[in-house]
């Protein structure tokens, strides 16, 4: 059972790498050199706190935008261009399918975050010529990034498990926007009332909380990151993503493959 | 104990927005195939072959029936590590050389990694690939993808075979390769269940057909008693390019091609007929019986109304 899931994940992280995804680093590395010459030319005693917030946001954007392009196409893709008959008509139990396909597109994310990091750093090393010791804090800030990747890909993957990908796309999208605006959502549903007060809470509380994973400013700052923190935002993410691969494959088990 | 069962198998869609009307894409089926056979199923395009066969492989969920394969059910695992499907017109992960797509699919049948390499060599030679191993499969022919489809199927030594069209793209040369590639695996005792619209190949290779059509089952056969049943005619041919006055006054329907004559008539008149061109001096070439071909018994099972009776 490891194993398929292990080699449907593995061809997963080739058809992205042969797809030439991770060419994506090339503009991310032209864009940290730019800013990194750009920022030391223009700001004083602000270099630091501008890499760190163009060059995480920069990740996050780049991760969620392959996150969910790729992560459309993972089970429609295999679908329309029937790549999945051969698969499925194997030892190869449904789920094993899904749950290969989520640690395929998640190792690609992580490889292409772990590319990006050491661009990050880099450019840091080049506004303030040393490494300071908050700078550990921007490693905490990429591992929330990391977590936020795992939840939209489980939710693209559900997305797509049962609709178009043109529609998964706007649904993942949606909920990624939505959810960096989770805190404001719970703080609106604090001050409604009635109904309004219900949906409000059951929404914020149903999106994902995309910006309590988000650190990236308070990292900007030098401020640290509470170990509870840590551990809050990676059982969050943890349960989220698995309750959305379930999702996935409670659907994807019961369809029908045309 | 059967190779195949199928019992009962059946599948309808809903149709239509507000009124949905029941579609049988499969009328229940019931068919059961015996270990080492080759059967044919035979139909036109959409009469329910890719729904059977994706019932089987539990691409699909049927409606009502049931199947199992060598006695298991068809989402059980084991069985499939036990069986081959070459899905209709075959598109694999065209980023993937033939040799890494045969890699990946031993690794998912479970194919022990000590002897993967050797095994994908071996069917890539088996299906005239050896050199192309190496090449990415969106630089292959629509007939080379044919091939690895092939390969894929066989790759893992299975029991029972599953082909869906499997001679559709392939040039003449392709198509000869691939019978006889069918005719070896037979001779090794595999199972193997195909569907086809191409009558030949279905009479050159199968032990058994079924005609299918409109999601319902025609009849079911073996080939060989299907074309020996004799019409009661003969044909008779000789060489020449003129039909002797006494052998039309017979009813004969006489064929000339270049200098040879082909006449089909009664049995009863077949020794009249001989003695007419003796007086003519024609040159005889044969006398044969008519017989039913598997494309007559197809094209009568076709007809409306014809329903196989008992359970096949």
């Amino acid at each position: 059972m490891r194993a398929r899931i292990a080699h449907i994940a593995s061809n997963t992280f080739r058809e992205a790498v042969r797809d030439r995804v991770l060419y994506n680093l090339i503009v991310f590395a032209l864009l940290m050199s730019g800013a990194s010459i750009l920022v030391g030319q223009i700001s004083i005693n602000i270099e630091r706190l501008v890499v760190i917030n163009l060059g995480l946001t920069a990740v996050s954007l780049f991760g969620m935008v392959i996150a969910i392009f790729i992560g459309i196409g993972l089970v429609s893709k295999e679908i329309e261009k029937r790549t999945l008959y051969t698969v499925l008509s194997r030892p190869v139990r449904r789920w094993e399918f899904i749950v290969g396909k989520f640690f395929g597109l998640a190792g690609t994310l992580v490889v292409n975050t772990f590319f990006m990091a050491i661009g990050v750093f880099a450019a840091l090393l080049y506004v303030s010529h040393s490494f300071q010791k908050p700078d550990a804090w921007v490693l905490v800030a990429l591992y929330f990034i990391i977590l936020q990747f795992l939840i939209i890909t489980a939710l693209t993957l559900f997305f797509s498990s049962f609709s178009s990908p043109l529609l998964s796309a706007v649904f993942a999208f949606s909920l990624f926007v939505i959810g960096s605006f989770a805190e404001d959502l719970r703080g609106f549903a604090g001050i409604t009332q009635g109904v309004t007060r219900w949906l409000a809470t059951g929404a914020a509380y149903l999106v994902p909380n995309f910006s309590a994973l988000n650190v990236i400013s308070s990292v900007a700052h030098s401020n640290p990151v509470s170990g509870q923190l840590i551990l809050y935002n990676s059982a969050y993410a943890l349960v989220y993503a698995t309750l959305a691969i379930s999702g996935a494959v409670l659907v994807f088990e019961h369809r029908n493959l045309k | 104990m059967a190779a195949i069962e199928i019992l009962g198998l059946e599948k309808t869609y809903s149709v239509g927005f507000w009124r949905k009307k029941p579609k049988y894409a499969l009328r229940p089926l019931d068919l059961a195939i015996e270990e080492g056979e080759v059967f044919g199923f035979l139909g036109p395009n959409g009469a329910g072959k890719t729904t059977t066969l994706k019932l089987l492989m539990g691409l699909i969920f049927p409606t009502a029936g049931t199947a199992r394969i060598l006695g298991m059910e068809v989402d059980d695992p084991k069985m499939k590590a036990q069986i081959g499907f070459l899905p209709e017109q075959p598109y694999f992960y065209d980023y993937l050389t033939a040799r890494e797509l045969l890699e990946y699919y031993g690794q998912l049948s479970g194919v022990d990694p000590k002897h993967r390499s050797r095994k994908v060599d071996d069917v890539l030679q088996r299906v005239g690939l050896p050199q192309v191993g190496g090449v990415q499969l969106r630089k292959f022919s629509k007939g080379m993808l044919q091939r690895v489809g092939i390969a894929q199927a066989i790759l893992h030594d299975p029991r029972v075979l599953f082909f869906d069209e499997p001679m559709s793209g392939l040039d003449p040369m392709g198509r000869r390769e691939v019978r006889d590639l069918m005719e070896q695996l037979k001779h090794e005792g595999k199972t193997i269940f195909f569907s086809t619209h191409i009558l030949s190949d279905a009479e050159a290779l199968c032990d058994r057909v079924a005609v299918i059509h409109q999601g319902e089952l025609r009849g079911v056969g073996a080939v060989a008693d299907l074309t020996s049943s004799v019409h009661g005619k003969v044909e008779v041919v000789w060489q020449g390019t003129a039909v002797p006055a006494s052998l039309r006054a017979l009813g004969a329907e006489c064929h000339i091609t270049g200098d040879t004559v082909r006449a089909v008539l009664s049995e009863a008149n077949q020794d009249t007929a001989l003695e007419a061109l003796r007086r003519e001096r024609m040159r005889l070439i044969s006398v044969t019986p008519v017989r039913t071909s598997l494309e007559d018994y197809f094209i009568q099972k076709l007809q409306p109304g014809v329903t196989v009776g008992a359970r096949a």
